[in-house]
């Protein structure tokens, strides 16, 4: 193991590393700590300046209330589950399909294809933007609606998780497709019924992840639509913060309401949310 | 048989075909032309490119993409420090590991106004944390000279959790047979992390490499909560004077031959990415 494990070190390095930890812990989250703590004040103390010391009254219950009450923050949490839920189903389904077409069957232009999706999952989203969004206005006319962000959220995630589940897929063993077609299952049944319920692990991961990075998206939740009744919460609270311009104890709490979501996915799914992402840090 | 991988790869190369393939020629197509969105387009050739090389808001965004692409390599140094600091079997540190890597898990939106919050000169916590020492404010995010570095700081907290949780884990996958071996032979400290320890997590630094440099380019998010760019478009990068020339002033073509510019940058580490991956799966 490396660093020396802390017991086998002096005593006064592992007095020190136990002192360091939660300060270190404290410093990297001062920011959070801040707005949390924000969002908890009362309006005279934000007048009086006091931005930084105990709230002398906490206004917990009617700040979070008032980011309910006095702006569309629900409908934007609404509207974000309404996106990312298909999204996420659709990346999935598509890219377990792909994926095990390439990983499993040989054909000529295989690499070809893989690296084709491997390349569109790290452009910058701003060389598709112009066209992709006269496609949602001009030839599939769901611009401003739901679908413009699920259909092209499902698309450009569609690389990445094909990436993903393809890499899976390919060290699951040959025999297993072999003895299937050997019992005469169809292709499709051996999809269906040998790989599927082996790439369950890949399948939570890439949930997980593809959950966060598509409730997170700003860019285009400000290309694809621009009315309140559609609009994802990150460009939402975007929008909150011309109306509430001063008013940080409600920009603070929405911010916090904002974040709750893929943060509750983080800690309750962590296992699988570092497996997906940290996929390739130990080989390749 | 040969049909079975067709059906199963048809709707995702259908979808990806439509959605990012085309795209990608059709604005690179439109970067030859004059465009407001609305009236017909006029063919101006390379007109828009000639523009750009006049243009000292593009050379700012590039000196600025530039100088997220330098201070970003910092959040790979950064990650492995913090990681090889939490490797360890102590109570909490599973909690400790969590609380780390945090950041990446919420949205650029809210770090951004996490990080407008914490910098702001009037009221913010680090004006606040210098008047405890008597020093002035400081208005990073109005100073030209310091907005794009201001709005970085804020991008390197997320990308540093994320490469450190790649340590982490390329840490606990090592062999500790050779870092015991080694320690018998006397190696210890620093020169251990140099020759035996850093080889080992080379697959760790090439992702939190690659993912950094991807980071650096794409980075819009935050300069467009934090600053829109300014003051004066000093902090701007080509991403967001891309969105800001198409959006705001109305110039697609103009935009496109942008976004062209940062593809083709881009492409130079998409390319370096994708030899690496085929010659690892030819080995």
């Amino acid at each position: 193991m490396f660093p020396t494990p802390i017991r086998k070190t002096s005593a006064p390095t592992r007095a020190f590393y136990y002192v360091a930890l939660p300060i270190s812990v404290i410093v990297w989250l001062l920011p959070l700590f801040a707005v949390a703590l924000t969002s908890l004040r009362s309006i005279e103390d934000l007048n009086r300046g006091n931005f930084w010391g105990w709230p002398t009254q906490t206004r917990f219950v009617e700040n979070y209330t008032a980011v309910f009450t006095q702006s569309p923050m629900g409908q934007f949490i609404l509207n974000s589950i309404i996106i990312t839920l298909p999204a996420v189903a659709g990346a999935l389904t598509l890219s377990a399909m792909a994926g095990y077409a390439l990983a499993k069957y040989a054909f000529r232009g295989n690499l070809a294809l893989f690296s084709i999706f491997i390349a569109g999952n790290f452009v910058p989203f701003q060389i598709l933007m112009i066209p992709v969004r006269s496609l949602m206005i001009d030839v599939f006319p769901i611009y401003d609606t739901y679908w413009a962000l699920i259909i092209f959220h499902i698309a450009f995630q569609t690389g990445f998780c094909t990436l993903f589940m393809r890499n899976f897929i390919k060290q699951l063993p040959d025999a297993l497709i072999e003895s299937g077609r050997l019992e005469g299952l169809t292709e499709l049944q051996i999809f269906w019924h040998i790989v599927l319920p082996l790439v369950r692990p890949a399948i939570a991961a890439l949930a997980v992840l593809e959950f966060t990075f598509i409730w997170n998206d700003y860019f285009w939740s400000l290309v694809l639509v621009q009315s309140d009744d559609v609009r994802p919460v990150t460009a939402g609270l975007q929008s909150l913060k011309g109306m509430w311009l001063a008013s940080w104890q409600l920009i603070s709490a929405g911010s916090i309401v904002a974040a709750l979501p893929p943060v509750a996915m983080f800690f309750l799914m962590q296992r699988h949310f570092i497996s997906g992402l940290t996929l390739g840090a130990t080989k390749g | 048989m040969a049909l079975t991988p067709a059906l199963l790869l048809a709707p995702a190369l259908v979808v990806f075909a439509i959605f990012v393939i085309w795209p990608i020629f059709s604005s690179i197509w439109l970067s030859l032309h004059d465009w407001d969105g609305i009236k017909p387009q006029r063919f101006v050739g390379l007109g828009n490119y000639r523009e750009l090389i006049g243009d000292h808001v593009f050379w700012t965004a590039i000196r600025n993409n530039v100088a997220w692409l330098i201070c970003f390599m910092l959040a790979p140094v950064f990650g492995l420090a913090v990681a090889l600091f939490l490797n360890q079997n102590v109570f909490g540190i599973r909690f400790v590991k969590s609380m780390f890597f945090f950041p990446f898990v919420i949205s650029q939106v809210v770090v951004g106004l996490v990080f407008s919050w914490f910098l702001n000169a009037q009221f913010g916590l680090l004006t606040e944390i210098l008047s405890r020492f008597g020093l002035p404010p400081l208005a990073l995010l109005e100073d030209p000279r310091w907005a794009t570095f201001a709005v970085i700081a804020a991008g390197l907290w997320p990308q540093t959790a994320y490469c450190m949780i790649l340590y982490l884990t390329g840490l606990t996958a090592m062999n500790p047979e050779v870092i015991e071996a080694a320690r018998m032979d006397g190696a210890k400290g620093a020169r251990l992390l140099w020759h035996i320890v850093l080889p080992q997590l080379r697959p760790a630094t090439f992702i939190a490499v690659v993912v950094s440099v991807v980071g650096a380019l794409r980075s819009f998010d935050l300069v467009a909560i934090m600053t829109l760019g300014g003051p004066y478009n000093t902090s701007t990068v080509l991403a967001y004077y891309m969105y800001e020339q198409t959006f705001l002033s109305f110039r697609y073509g103009y935009g496109a031959a942008i976004a062209t510019v940062l593809f083709f940058l881009m492409d130079i580490y998409i390319a370096f990415f994708l030899w690496r991956m085929l010659r690892a799966e030819r080995a």
